[in-house]
């Protein structure tokens, strides 16, 4: 049995790590579980040595101390464990990100007794934040993690552990937010031009970045409008919210088609140039419509456009369906 | 030594290096460790610590960076080496407590990680213990607690970075109040057993002020100032009176012109005398003085346990008494001794050596002479002798040369009790009648606080025996004679005026001490001297009789999962905001809970309101009033206790039908 295989079934098995829960996660008796530290074991160690000393030297004292310390050591893991006892955990969001970048999970904890509740620390995956709540507060952490493929990134076994009071015992509690990443694919660093614009309008075409053509007038704003395109100056002039409009771009739509790439190029390569270019065109403004293999996006513009556009690549060959 | 923690994102400190609050705290712990160890440690090594840490704070002071490694090494090899020097070994309680010392004060220069003051924790732990090699009093107790509390905040401020330093304290009182019923328990509970497991180091007992056994000029008047305990006695009865309690001491008799020295006795486990006349019991708790003599009253009954009688009545333990010791004694002081007595005792009580002391002996001739001869009518003139020669009692006698007594009764005229009674055994064997000096402790105080009888090393006394043909050994005190008070009320009341005005004290210090000595003497006999057959009668009485290891590890297993439950409880127990708008809001959830209409989590009081509205339409109105009023009260402003106390009533008058 892999190393993995063997920590999935002691999850199940001893910390009882089902499927993802619905919020809000509350920590009971039950989930929260404590074991000495390095330190914490060096300590019994020591309190060893102190014991024989004091029974060698039949030191009254010496056996005061050491039980003394005996006892401070377990009341630690009784505040260990009611540092956590009774957090609340309730999964917030997580804004798409490139792969490569850091997608950060944010979950909010409630602390509801009236007293603060020190050194925390959430991890999850190769992500941690120490982090402490006040007394009756809601704070809201936040957990960068690495992201290394496209597709949706389940925040999973998440671990909220803490080492106070005296950093000799552990305590510590598993759980699966309901809370996932999406993530896009990484665009291509040097994408070549957009390609051509549909058949016959091929002045549309722009190599992006500077892509404005001749100016044809303004017209309501809608939604989707990327904010590039509004009229600032208008608004600053306390005239109404309006989207320039450009006679350049006018039908001169931009098809991003997966078949449309060059042959030599493997899946993953395609998507990255796919990539590439959809953020090519919305930076450009220029209006563009993708297609792949089962799915097709109607030629739009915007941000909304632009999230779809990614999510399909993103999502592409189903990676990562959500929930695993 | 230093090492980076192992997985600096995985640990809950962060990896940066030790701030300044840390430093304060882990330097506040070794100056309180440290501090009750300056008595005991080498000059040098104190100066040494001090040097470390007086440079340790400077550093924190202006914000430097730990010292090079290397230079920590060096002082660490060159004070192991002075280690080995001073005390010609490594081994051992002394040295290896100066080793301990060093150590934390270097660790505490060199922290630069988290690990390094957890270590430097276990070392004041470790220095904390060992602090009770020499003293287990009251005030050294006290103050290795604080070592220990600020120990534990040391710990605390490693882990928990942002807290203030009362909230510090706090914890760490609390995490210690908390830790004391499970030391309680386990204290009287863990099975004691009478140490030591393995060979004690040859420096386990270092030497102890007290008698010895050889007496010269100035040997008791040394511990004339000394105001140690030596032992206490609480007697069953009354106490003796003052002029009875002679506690017996070594019993010299070889005299070679400037010592006394103790004959060879024979021990036996049976006394050599019947004891007789009135019985007086006792218990009495001997400082260790590292010697066998017990100091019992004269004459120690017979039949006590784990004690030897010698032929010269004095009671023996079987091992030195190393620590402080209770003895359950009987003491006949009645009882006529050595009635029958060997002859070569007789003997080497009249020895003298040739040519010691001349005027002396010339002096004793002539008494006896003028006696006749007569044993008792020599007894009378020798003591009439001492009465009117105008001898001075002091404390501070001259220097005497080698004919000591001649000088005294001649010369000086001034002495202290160790020149009084060798002077009389002189006079009483140059005479011809068998006597012997008897060394001990005579006296002592009644504490008024807890009645026990207290002995002080400045009661150490030197009196004399004179052995007559059948009485047999009789006690002549010749300090008395020329210092009656010396004998009702102690030393002051002996010495001239001048001398004891110094050692006077007015009497609310003295009382301020006899309350002090009582809580030490409850302390010590409760807390230090709690030994395996204290341990066996305190469970008998707890109804646990004769426990074997199983039934006391079986007890504290109980005593522990109680205290652990008790704990627990504690945890679970929820401080909410217990403000009585939360409470009334609580109050008012639950009064619907019961009809079934329960908040949910995550339903605010306005949804709350809307549902309960919909789900009671009779009520409607007064429900959504009441959570509408209970969001403006906690989530908007001009909240008063006035309008809280309005809504408690009207959610308590609410009617649910």
């Amino acid at each position: 049995m892999s190393a993995s295989a063997l920590r999935r079934r002691l999850d199940r098995w001893l910390f009882r790590v089902g499927p993802v829960e619905v919020a809000p996660i509350r920590l009971k008796q039950r989930r929260i579980f404590v074991l000495p530290t390095g330190s914490g074991i060096a300590f019994a160690l020591a309190l060893l040595v102190m014991l024989l000393a004091s029974i060698n030297y039949n030191l009254s004292l010496g056996y005061a101390l050491t039980f003394l310390l005996g006892g401070a050591g377990i009341a630690s893991m009784v505040h260990a464990f009611r540092n956590l006892l009774g957090l609340s955990i309730v999964p917030g969001r997580s804004e798409p990100v490139f792969c490569g970048e850091s997608a950060v999970f944010r979950l909010a904890l409630q602390n509801t007794r009236s007293e603060r509740r020190p050194a925390l620390l959430l991890r999850a995956q190769d992500g941690a934040t120490c982090f402490e709540i006040p007394a009756e507060d809601t704070i809201v952490i936040s957990i960068p993690c690495s992201t290394e493929q496209r597709g949706v990134l389940p925040i999973g076994r998440t671990v909220l552990e803490t080492h106070w009071p005296l950093g000799l015992i552990r305590a510590w509690s598993v759980f699966v937010p309901d809370l996932e990443c999406l993530v896009f694919p990484t665009p291509e660093a040097f994408p070549p031009a957009l390609p051509g614009a549909a058949a016959g309008q091929r002045q549309g075409l722009r190599s992006g970045g500077s892509g404005d053509d001749d100016f044809a007038g303004l017209r309501q704003y809608r939604e989707s409008d990327s904010p590039r395109h509004v009229a600032w100056k208008v608004l600053a002039r306390g005239g109404p919210l309006l989207t320039k409009e450009f006679t350049g771009l006018q039908g001169g739509d931009v098809l991003l088609n997966w078949r449309d790439l060059p042959l030599h190029l493997d899946e993953e390569a395609r998507i990255s140039r796919l990539t590439a270019w959809v953020i090519a065109a919305e930076r450009a403004g220029v209006a563009f419509a993708l297609t792949l293999p089962g799915t097709a996006l109607p030629a739009g513009r915007g941000a909304a456009h632009r999230h779809a556009c990614l999510r399909a690549l993103a999502l592409h060959g189903n990676r990562g369906a959500l929930h695993g | 030594m230093a090492k980076a923690a192992p997985r600096p994102s995985a640990s809950a400190q962060p990896a940066a290096s030790l701030n300044r609050n840390q430093a304060c705290w882990l330097l506040a712990t070794a100056i309180f460790t440290l501090g009750p160890h300056t008595p005991y440690l080498p000059a040098w090594v104190t100066a040494l610590c001090l040097a470390l840490l007086g440079w340790r704070a400077l550093r924190l002071w202006r914000g430097q960076l730990p010292p090079h490694r290397l230079l920590v090494m060096l002082i660490a090899i060159s004070a192991c080496a002075g280690i080995r020097i001073g005390f010609g070994q490594f081994f051992g309680k002394d040295p290896g407590v100066s080793l301990l010392a060093i150590l934390l004060c270097l660790k505490l220069l060199e922290t630069k990680a988290a690990r390094d003051i957890r270590v430097a924790v276990l070392l004041a732990f470790f220095l904390q213990l060992s602090i009770f090699f020499e003293d287990q009093s009251l005030p050294v107790a006290a103050l290795a607690l604080c070592a220990t509390l600020l120990a534990l905040a040391s710990l605390l401020a490693l882990v928990d970075t942002d807290a203030s330093t009362k909230a510090r304290l706090r914890t760490s009182a609390l995490l210690a109040a908390q830790g004391m019923p499970f030391m309680l328990a386990l204290f009287v509970l863990f099975p004691r057993v009478q140490g030591p497991l393995w060979g004690l180091p040859a420096d386990a007992f270092s030497a102890r002020s007290g008698l010895t056994d050889s007496m010269q000029p100035g040997s008791i008047s040394r511990l004339g100032l000394s105001e140690e305990i030596a032992f206490r006695a609480d007697f069953d009865g009354p106490p003796p009176q003052p002029h009875q309690r002679y506690w017996r001491g070594p019993v010299l008799s070889e005299f070679d012109g400037t010592t006394w020295r103790p004959a060879s006795a024979v021990t036996t486990t049976e006394p050599s005398y019947r004891p007789s006349g009135r019985r007086i019991d006792y218990r009495l708790t001997l400082e260790p003085h590292n010697r066998t003599w017990l100091l019992a009253l004269d004459f120690p009954a017979a039949g006590l346990q784990g004690i030897r009688y010698s032929t010269d009545f004095l009671a023996l333990t079987i091992a030195p008494v190393r620590q402080r010791t209770r003895f359950d004694l009987a003491a006949y002081p009645e009882t006529w001794v050595g009635v029958v007595e060997a002859p070569g005792v007789l003997s080497a009580a009249r020895q003298l050596p040739k040519g010691s002391n001349p005027r002396t002996y010339d002096l004793a001739q002539r008494l006896a002479a003028a006696a006749g001869n007569d044993p008792r009518a020599v007894l009378e003139r020798v003591q009439n002798h001492l009465r009117e020669a105008g001898l001075t009692y002091t404390l501070e006698p001259p220097l005497l040369g080698q004919q000591a007594i001649d000088e005294f009764l001649f010369d000086s005229r001034r002495g202290f009790c160790e020149h009084f009674s060798s002077a009389f055994v002189f006079l009483m064997r140059a005479a011809g009648i068998p006597a012997r000096v008897v060394t001990g402790y005579q006296g002592g105080e009644i504490n008024p606080i807890d009645g026990s009888l207290v002995v002080r090393q400045s009661d150490a006394h030197a009196w004399a025996e004179v052995w007559f043909d059948g009485r047999g050994w009789e006690r002549v005190d010749p300090t008395a004679l020329a210092a009656p008070g010396r004998l009702d009320s102690g030393l002051s009341a002996g010495l001239p005026a001048t001398e004891a005005r110094a050692l006077a004290m007015p009497d609310w210090l003295r009382s301020l001490r006899h309350r002090w000595e009582a809580a030490n003497n409850a302390w010590n006999q409760w807390i230090l001297g709690y030994n395996p057959e204290r341990q066996r009668d305190l469970l008998a009485r707890l109804g646990l009789q004769k426990p074997d290891w199983g039934t006391l590890a079986t007890a504290m297993g109980i005593a522990a999962g109680v205290l652990m439950g008790l704990l627990l409880l504690w945890a679970q127990r929820q401080h909410q905001a217990h403000g009585p708008l939360q409470k009334g809001w609580a109050s008012f959830c639950h009064k619907l809970a019961r009809r079934g209409l329960a908040r949910h989590r995550w339903e605010g009081p306005a949804d709350y309101g809307r549902r309960l509205a919909l789900a009671r339409p009779a009520e409607a109105e007064e429900l959504r009033g009441i959570c509408a009023e209970y969001a403006r009260l906690r989530y908007g402003s001009g909240a008063s206790a006035e309008k809280i106390r309005d809504l408690q009533q009207r959610i308590t008058k609410l009617k649910l039908k």
